[in-house]
């Protein structure tokens, strides 16, 4: 199968129809899920991912996940959903526990990724953030939709509080990381790679197997 | 040689100046706005309509369109500093032409978060609604802000988050002034990306504003109403 970022950062990915539990994630996970899969041989787990942009527009993550795990669950065994709070407020673990799903634990990706306790230790207040899907995708999630194609001299009203970009690597890959410090010049950011792997994120999925 | 179709703002009456003002801003044209604001100071206009008029005219247009989906953040923003650039020659103006005052607010992000450009907008907003604004700008302590309330003595405290890790924040702000026993006397909108009517209602915040207009129209409403308390008694 292969994967393209486009699609997931658009459409997302249909679930296969295979597996007693159900992943219904952000497609920004999509690789490092099916990654872990293979790894682990979890083929009890079935993946759905919604379109990674919600990421941009958290109010719609709720309703989107809630209408997913409607239309899915009588299918499956369970249903766990693969999101962080990721901007909503609170309300999608409201959402999941008035549709009695579990979901991960923790603020949004970036801190699951290091792990939400080593996450919450450093305090950073000043870095933003990128995975290796948003190192790829950087221009569709933060360049053109920040309308920064068409009006750069607006990069340091979004940015100038920021001091440095860090790079959250999932996978060893020196292309990536010379795009992601890339990234970091475009925003008049110093850059930092720091090396996380899947984090929390493994330990989430991994309890999966015996629930 | 200039353009056939370019337009001369000096050569525009008043109505059609103003018109092509709101054009301006909701293009970003901070230069043309900059422009088109000496041009009516030049033919008498007050500063403050100018500021009411013009500006904040064309900024409400701009802030309906943000509302309704038709226009997003960067052209919002362009718009701002647009406004931006006609409302700094007009505040020393305005001061000085006895321009009414309706209230005053202290703003500020809180700790953790260094997010501005919410805060920004209403701040800006706010000013131009005739509010005074104190900015304390971003990462505010409890501490910062009943610092602000002491020494600024405003009608409101306005506060503001971005993320799901700070917003809780605010509830202990809030808590503090309670503590103190100054809760009710200021008013305590809040605004910010992730916040929810729920969860301004469950801080025990006066109020949630979900964009800069609406903070306005929350602050205005909430003065009056506390005046009027104030003139009863």
């Amino acid at each position: 199968m292969t994967l393209s970022d486009d699609s997931l950062t658009t459409e997302g990915l249909a679930p296969s129809g295979a597996g007693p539990v159900l992943l219904i994630a952000c497609g920004a996970l999509a690789r490092e899920i099916l990654a872990l899969k293979a790894a682990n041989n979890w083929s009890h787990l079935d993946l759905q991912c919604l379109p990674a942009i919600l990421h941009n527009s958290p109010q719609d993550i709720v309703p989107a996940v809630e209408a997913a795990v409607a239309r899915h669950r009588d299918s499956y065994a369970s249903v766990f959903v693969v999101y962080a709070d990721c901007g909503s407020g609170g309300l999608l673990r409201a959402a999941c526990g008035r549709m009695g799903v579990n979901m991960v634990e923790g603020p949004h990706c970036y801190s699951f990724f290091e792990g939400n306790a080593a996450f919450a230790m450093r305090e950073e207040m000043t870095s933003f953030y990128l995975t290796d899907f948003l190192v790829r995708q950087f221009d569709a999630f933060v360049w053109r939709p920040l309308g920064l194609d068409r009006h750069p001299q607006l990069r340091d009203t979004y940015f100038g509080n920021y001091e440095k970009l860090v790079y959250q690597a999932q996978t060893d890959d020196p292309a990536l990381t010379e795009k992601a410090r890339n990234c970091a010049a475009r925003l008049g950011l110093a850059f930092e790679r720091r090396f996380t792997g899947y984090g929390d994120l493994s330990k989430a999925l991994k309890n999966l197997r015996s629930e | 040689m200039a353009d056939d179709d370019e337009i001369i703002l000096a050569d525009l009456d008043d109505d059609d100046l103003v018109a092509q003002m709101f054009d301006d801003l909701y293009d970003g044209l901070k230069e043309e706005i900059e422009d088109a604001v000496h041009i009516l100071l030049d033919r008498g206009w007050a500063p403050y309509r100018i500021l009411t008029e013009a500006l904040v005219g064309g900024m409400t247009i701009v802030g309906n369109d943000f509302r309704d989906g038709i226009l997003f953040v960067p052209e919002v923003l362009l718009a701002a500093n647009a406004m931006k650039g006609g409302m700094f020659i007009l505040k020393p103006l305005l001061a000085e032409t006895g321009a009414p005052r309706v209230g005053k607010m202290v703003i500020g992000t809180v700790k953790g978060d260094i997010h501005d450009i919410g805060k920004n907008l209403v701040g800006m907003m706010m000013e131009g609604a005739g509010f005074e604004v104190v900015d304390l700008g971003i990462n505010n302590s409890v501490e910062k802000y009943l610092a602000a309330l002491e020494t600024e003595g405003p009608d409101i405290l306005g506060m503001s988050a971005l993320l799901t890790t700070t917003m809780p924040y605010m509830k202990v702000v809030i808590d503090t002034m309670k503590e103190k026993g100054i809760r009710d006397d200021y008013i305590s909108p809040v605004g910010g990306a992730p916040l929810t009517e729920q969860f301004g209602r469950a801080i025990g915040a006066d109020a949630y504003c979900r964009d800069a207009a609406v903070a306005v129209e929350t602050a205005k409403t909430w003065v009056a109403r506390k005046h009027n308390q104030q003139a009863a008694h």
